[in-house]
């Protein structure tokens, strides 16, 4: 007897990621760099999220002949984006049988008001959450991993250091609280309880927590390792930087070696530019990717 | 007892805690030197190939052949069994390459094909909850390698001397009598066979 995706199937995939770093991959050949610079998965995307921001419109799932091709091209998990509460989308992705769906903020959203019921699949999900309510809702509809959402496509990595700061920062105040707090939290951050007793009992996020939105550097992406993310996403960061090579090799190197400063010091030198970056007072509201979805 | 666990990505914090609950020490090994004062190596899952990158940039590959030619146990779990291997099935070069045996990567399929199964394991009196994601499997046993479980059809747990490889992941689990087994010949080291033993059988 043997059973298919499970929780534990598809929650273990993600453990599996720890300390390694995805990458945003538009074509098989920016796969290819990415699997020899040691990333632990690549996500296929349609454009990374900067190319998104400057040029507009509506960002869809990505044509299914990119994604077949980078299916092709690497050995390693393949990724790929689906909108927000497009079950159609996600369901063609899992049909052709891509390795994980980000059901994400990055692209323009499907549904305004509801996600995808994530437990009735066989392939696993992660999403994105800045707080540990969002956490819990993306994990109660069937969520297996989740990311910071932080500001994608910035180069800034403010807004991923706050979100893991408050997701963090969260966790020890539940596992702080007296149990009979517990209802009035599930209340106030809008989680279930019976999520919250988890969390409690657990001492942690039920599932792994990646950090993503914003990571440019090396030095960003031990950051996040410093600061307690599982691992890292990085979508522009790479293929927007003048060495994308390069960049792809020390920002794993400094994945893995968070604490190793010296190490970090080497990588870093005579990277040449990173990608150029937003500050976050220049982005508009309704630019902002991260208040899209709930 | 010290046993260490290759932290350089993947599921390294539950061998840890499955090695800590059955009474060693763990030990995060991400450099050569943390090598020194190991009885035994765990080889966690993960991505192989990106561990393998690792390896090489820490210049842990050499250090790494060194500790399991000291006959020193290692046991790897579904990328460690595939860093364990002779060979692989489709590659031209292997990586550690200390445990004679092929291994074919991703043999089960995607990740929409993972799955989890009891095992039937020789030397265990109950089945064994085992999680395979992603999972490789072992396609040709060599000479001297003892095969401890087949799932349908195909070689999934095997021991060759001090090494111990398996294409699932008991470290998902809260069943630690793989984890136990390993220990048990972590303790009895002298007693095990060696290759240069088996080659003469």
């Amino acid at each position: 007897m043997s059973e298919k995706g499970t929780d534990r199937v598809k929650r273990g995939m993600a453990e599996m990621q720890k300390g390694g770093v995805i990458m945003d991959v538009v074509n098989a050949e920016q796969a290819k760099i990415a699997e020899a610079a040691g990333a632990t998965a690549v996500m296929a995307l349609e454009r990374v999220p900067s190319d998104i921001r400057k040029e507009g419109g509506v960002a869809r799932m990505a044509d299914p002949r990119i994604t077949e091709e980078v299916m092709n091209a690497v050995s390693i998990p393949v990724m790929a984006k689906a909108r927000i509460g497009h079950i159609t989308e996600a369901r063609v992705l899992e049909a052709m049988g891509v390795d994980y769906i980000d059901e994400s903020e990055v692209l323009t959203p499907a549904d305004e008001e509801f996600h995808l019921l994530k437990n009735d699949y066989t392939v696993p999900f992660v999403c994105g959450c800045r707080n540990i309510g969002e956490a819990a809702r993306r994990i109660g509809e069937g969520a297996s991993m989740l990311r910071t959402k932080g500001e994608p496509g910035t180069g800034n990595i403010v807004e991923a250091v706050r979100h893991l700061r408050q997701v963090n920062a969260e966790v020890r105040n539940i596992v702080a609280m007296g149990e009979d707090e517990l209802m009035t939290a599930a209340r106030d951050l809008g989680a279930s309880y019976e999520f919250l007793k988890e969390v409690k009992l657990l001492g942690r996020l039920p599932v792994v927590n990646f950090a993503a939105g914003g990571i440019a550097t090396p030095a960003d992406a031990a950051l996040m390792m410093e600061l307690g993310a599982d691992g890292v996403f990085v979508g522009s960061g790479i293929f927007k930087s003048e060495q994308p090579e390069r960049f792809a090799r020390a920002i794993v190197e400094a994945t893995a070696h968070y604490q190793d400063y010296v190490l970090i010091a080497k990588l870093s030198k005579d990277l040449g530019p990173a990608m150029k970056g937003m500050e976050m007072a220049t982005i508009g509201a309704a630019d902002r990717m991260q208040e899209r979805s709930w | 007892m010290k046993i260490g666990v290759l932290a350089l990505q993947g599921a390294v914090r539950e061998h840890a805690q499955a090695i800590q609950a059955c009474g060693a020490e763990a030990i995060v090994v991400k450099k050569a030197g943390d090598l020194a004062e190991l009885d035994g190596l765990v080889l966690p899952g993960g991505e192989s190939t990106a561990m393998r990158r690792l390896i090489d940039r820490a210049e842990l590959l050499e250090p790494l052949r060194e500790f399991a030619d000291s006959g020193k146990p290692m046991f790897g779990t579904c990328a460690g069994l595939v860093l364990l291997a002779k060979e692989i099935d489709g590659q031209e070069a292997a990586h550690l390459g200390v445990m004679d045996m092929t291994v074919a990567r991703n043999s089960f399929g995607r990740q929409v094909d993972s799955f989890e199964a009891d095992l039937d394991i020789v030397g265990l009196d109950a089945p064994f909850p085992a999680v395979f994601i992603r999972a490789p499997h072992i396609v040709r046993a060599g000479e001297g390698v003892e095969v401890l479980c087949e799932y349908e059809g195909r070689i999934v747990l095997a021991r060759s001397g001090a090494f111990l490889g398996c294409s699932f992941h008991p470290e998902l689990t809260g069943d630690h009598r793989l984890m136990q087994l390993f220990l048990g010949m972590v303790e009895n080291r002298e007693l095990l066979p060696t290759a240069a033993h088996y080659s003469k059988i």
